[in-house]
């Protein structure tokens, strides 16, 4: 018995609970979608499953180290992430046009995913160094930090992810004192500057943003995704149309239904009801994370932990948004629910850390 | 600016971050608020709207496979087909009670239990509104059975399906291939290749011979059609449609009667015959016996049939004139000989004794020839005529391998010949530097000496040593062997010719040529090693025989064909073309297991050209050959 504890201890000592318990629910319900989106596939479901166990495993042993350890991999992580982005625009596999993969022998990866992790752990590492004087010039080097994966990222294209990590290092700047004139003077700049942006962007892109604001005018090309996810989403009504009944889903009207789209599966079969009930899980693993980040000690742990709950919130409302037909379709997945092992190693690795935050002893009082 | 903060001060510090903080915690409410107003406004506001769209409207887009392209040999006569079949389709997921209702159903029309366990397992694997097919091939009396009874079945109906059909099953299947269900694998190349969005609604793809190297051109473009349906799934009514394109029709460059009267002198022997166009590269008839049922594979083999296939001794899966690697025996000779020419190791003149065996100096080793006792003075018409083992021994001695190697390579032998079809192996033409580079072992002079009577390291197919021959025929043209001759575009009927491809042309001495060949006719003349297939011809032709030995015979010992075992007995190659002034066929045999070329290789090649050139049939097996074979022979002649 008392070696059974002794074990069990060892093993809990680092998670907090509150949040793995949100988490956990997440997942299987993500599971119980994707039965259903996959037309009762178990290889997917049983796939999806190991996808689960490993980031679980991966979430435990990041919060078995301490952040000081952390800390020290910022700058290495960094380097090794931009080395790879270089890689891929060298010698990256192209892919439906876009150079994203790049070829290890073994496997392929993609440098971009690492860079959600890498990028606002430099640029907290980099503000906690910088601490003491706060000055518009150290601001200006954290932006150029994080200036440089973006721009790698854009040029592969990968518009979606480039906006998501750009937007957790602006969390970063945000959270450590950006002061509220350049805020402002940043939004407006980036106002004046769509019009530039509009004529860099791929045709593509642009279509996506021309269906956005009107679907109806291709619905079988690019609004297609949009006007059947919003069938779906609208005809579940408020009560849903029960699990595995969904005929947009069912019938494969639905495109992408158990990654990118998995949501609208969720909303069609389980109503608004089922959204609400989703909703307000999110919102608890999120006041969990805010809470964590509120008590964080040193000003690396508290800029790292508040990035990576705001990006957090940022995928869920990208992703919902999308699907929901009220921002453009990017292909971000809704953490914790979407098919694929990548987003869910990297969703978790995060929380792993949010977990060593808060449960390693605080080394500077506050 | 502002204040500079020389010491820090934490509860400031923490106050401003828990500051921006909250700004956040808010900002998020904000957005999740945000999606909640869009959801209240798409369930509950717009929930009628939706609902109607979900229910009533659904366009679905059905897709119309184009029908796959023929195939026939150059003369018309079909090698594939299409028919068309009704089958019973169920929608499982608008059908109640789906074991009461399949019992109803086979009371009115016959439902097998393998019928059942098909169904079953299609039903497990797919989705509850898609439709599946449980009885296939519905009869004329069936299909109205169905008719008078259906309204007793909602969700079950009748599709019509199309149907693939090999009538010539056995004798092409080795060239034809089939089409078989598309699996995992398939599908991941076809979107690796983007060309996933044609194959919406395919169920097959060619998986081997010609329908798997011209896929692209017999599958044809996919159409669609905008079907408008109930909230049941039923079609109401068409939309729009964009019609399919069929794919295109392929005319091979075989000849079928020829490759009918090849399969026939084969009998039940194994083996393979691959007869080429001197002239262009055309195939003009690619046996490789047994052959094999293709109809057998297009909707799923079943496990007895393929085990019964797969597990024959005699291999009938197994493309022996493409993929079979055989020693080429003697049929090496010629080549050798040009060789001895081009390469002035020789001359015409010179000839040596035979005395039945050759050794290297200084090796005790003796290296005998066919023939105990020798062939007494041989020059280099003799040895061809006589095939004459010793003084090719001589010959290599002095050529050594790397010449051997690096003059016959030019007829192709040791490498793939490029033909329009899959799967072909290269074979092998040893070399001091493959050897080095595959046994890590220097070459011996004793080596050369084995693979100058086409033995040893020398590994042949039947295709290799046609395309050989074919360059020897045509005086050093290599063109490019290929099966189609033709592709009739399915729309406008326009035939398109695939031109021959020249590879490359040898430049060979035209008197080196003229010795090798007029001994190659001689060959097959009296005192010749094919006199007896050559005798009586209305047409000269020339040829070379061959021996393919299976097992090794130990020095001292005798071949003696009795004493072995029937698979272990020598194979009979043979090589010729026809007529000898002017080549309009080349052709390279190979008889698995039953001796020497001279006996048994080479009637096989006087029967081909006796057909070929003067239209003639074995007068016994008239009687066997259908119709168009002889409406053919009567174009001929």
């Amino acid at each position: 018995m008392i070696e059974i504890r002794k074990i069990w201890y060892y093993l809990t000592r680092y998670i907090d609970n509150f949040l793995l318990a949100g988490i956990l629910i997440l997942m299987a319900i993500g599971l119980i979608v994707l039965y259903s989106a996959t037309g009762g596939n178990i290889t997917r479901v049983s796939n999806q499953v190991i996808n689960i166990l490993i980031a679980l495993v991966i979430m435990w042993l990041v919060a078995n180290i301490p952040l000081q350890q952390i800390m020290r991999l910022a700058l290495p992580m960094y380097m090794l992430g931009l080395i790879l982005l270089i890689s891929v625009a060298l010698f990256g596999e192209i892919n439906n046009g876009a150079r994203r993969w790049l070829s290890i022998g073994v496997t392929r990866i993609q440098p971009s995913e690492l860079m959600k992790i890498a990028l606002p752990l430099m640029m907290a590492w980099y503000f906690d160094k910088h601490e003491i004087t706060l000055r518009l010039r150290d601001y200006l080097g954290a932006t150029i930090l994080l200036l440089l994966p973006v721009l790698l990222i854009l040029r592969q294209p990968d518009l979606g992810t480039a906006l998501l990590i750009a937007a957790s290092g602006f969390y970063v700047l945000f959270l450590a004192g950006l002061s509220w004139r350049i805020i402002v003077g940043l939004v407006t700049a980036a106002a004046a500057s769509l019009p530039v942006l509009w004529s860099v962007m791929h045709d593509y892109q642009r279509q996506r943003i021309m269906t956005l604001l009107d679907p109806s005018q291709d619905p079988l090309g690019a609004g297609y995704h949009t006007i059947q996810s919003s069938i779906a989403i609208g005809s579940g009504g408020m009560v849903g149309k029960g699990w595995q009944n969904g005929t947009q889903t069912q019938l494969d009207f639905l495109p992408e239904q158990s990654t990118d789209f998995i949501f609208a599966v969720f909303s069609e079969e389980f109503g608004l009801i089922g959204n609400t009930v989703l909703l307000l899980l999110y919102l608890l693993v999120i006041g969990r994370c805010i809470a964590i980040t509120a008590n964080a000690s040193t000003q690396f742990t508290r800029l790292i932990s508040g990035s990576i709950t705001l990006t957090f919130c940022t995928y869920i409302f990208v992703n919902m948004g999308m699907v929901s037909g009220i921002l453009p379709i990017v292909g971000v997945p809704l953490p914790l629910m979407s098919y694929g092992g990548t987003s869910m190693v990297t969703m978790l690795l995060g929380f792993g850390i949010l977990m060593s935050i808060h449960t390693h002893p605080k080394l500077v009082k506050t | 600016m502002r204040q500079r903060v020389e010491l820090r001060n934490h509860p400031v510090e923490l106050h401003k971050f828990r500051m921006r903080l909250t700004v956040s915690a808010g900002f998020v409410l904000v957005l999740f608020l945000l999606l909640y107003a869009r959801f209240y406004f798409l369930q509950v506001v717009q929930q009628e709207h939706y609902h109607t769209l979900a229910e009533a409207n659904r366009i679905s887009i059905a897709p119309l496979v184009p029908y796959r392209g023929l195939i026939s040999d150059r003369n018309g006569r079909i090698l594939a087909q299409n028919y068309s079949a009704y089958t019973l389709e169920v929608v499982p997921s608008k059908i109640q009670d789906l074991e009461t209702t399949l019992n109803e159903l086979a009371a009115i029309i016959e439902i097998t239990p393998t019928d059942r366990q098909r169904f079953k397992k299609l039903l497990k694997e797919s989705k509850r509104f898609k439709s599946l097919p449980i009885r296939n091939r519905l009869t004329e009396v069936e299909i109205a059975t169905f008719a008078a009874n259906r309204y007793r079945f909602p969700g079950i109906e009748i599709k019509a399906q199309v149907y693939r059909q090999y009538p010539e099953k056995e004798m092409v299947s080795h060239v034809v291939g089939y089409i078989s269900r598309i699996n995992d694998q398939d599908l991941e190349q076809l979107e690796s290749n983007g060309e996933l969005h044609n194959y919406r609604g395919s169920h097959h793809i060619g998986k081997i011979g010609i329908e798997q190297s011209y896929e692209k051109q017999l599958h044809g473009i996919t159409g669609f059609e905008e079907v408008e349906t109930d909230a049941a799934g039923r079609s109401i009514r068409i939309l729009s449609r964009t019609p399919p394109t069929p794919g295109n029709n392929l005319i091979l460059t075989l000849d079928l009667g020829l490759q009918e009267i090849a399969e026939m002198a084969f009998g039940d022997r194994r083996g393979a015959l691959v007869a080429l166009d001197p002239n262009n590269g055309e195939v003009l008839a690619f046996v490789s016996k047994p052959g094999y049922d293709n109809n057998l594979f297009i909707g799923g083999i079943d496990q007895e049939s393929w085990n019964s296939l797969n597990n024959s001794i005699d291999r009938p899966l197994n493309n022996r004139a493409l993929r079979g690697v055989y020693p080429p025996g003697s049929t090496f000779k010629p080549f050798m000989a040009l060789a001895a020419l081009e390469l002035e190791k020789r001359t015409a003149e010179y000839s040596m004794s035979d005395p039945g065996y050759f050794s290297l100096p200084g090796v005790s080793r003796r290296y005998r020839d066919w023939k105990p006792g020798g062939h007494g003075r041989v020059d280099l018409h003799k040895s061809l005529v006589v095939s004459c083992d010793t003084y090719y021994y001589s010959l290599a001695n002095d050529l050594g391998i790397d010449n051997i190697h690096n003059f016959i390579s030019q007829f192709g032998l040791g490498r793939k010949t490029g033909i329009d079809i899959e799967g072909e192996v290269s074979g092998l033409l040893p070399s001091s530097a493959w050897k080095m580079r595959q046994h890590k072992q220097k070459w011996y002079a004793g080596d050369t000496i084995s693979v100058s009577i086409g033995q040893g390291y020398n590994l042949t197919t039947p295709l290799q040593l046609a395309f050989a021959t074919m360059i020897i025929a045509n005086n050093g043209k290599a063109y490019l062997p290929r099966l189609v001759k033709q592709i009739q575009n399915s729309q406008t009927g326009e035939v398109e010719d695939i031109p021959a491809k020249l590879l490359y042309s040898l430049n060979l001495k035209p008197k080196n040529l003229e010795v090798v060949k007029s001994a190659l006719v001689d060959v097959t003349r009296p005192g010749g090693t094919a006199a007896k297939a050559g005798a009586n011809a209305d047409y000269t032709f020339a040829g070379k025989t061959g021996t393919s030995q299976v097992v090794g015979i130990k020095q001292g010992e005798r071949y003696n064909e009795k004493l072995i075992n029937e698979r272990h007995r020598d194979h009979a190659m043979f090589i010729a073309y026809a007529p000898a002034e002017n080549p309009i066929i080349a052709l390279a045999i190979l008889v698995e297991n039953t001796g020497t070329g001279g006996s048994t290789a080479a009637p096989i090649a006087r029967q081909v050209f006796d057909y070929f050139l003067l239209g003639k049939l074995p007068e016994a097996d008239l009687a066997h050959l259908i119709d168009p074979i002889k409406n053919h022979v009567h174009d001929h002649l």
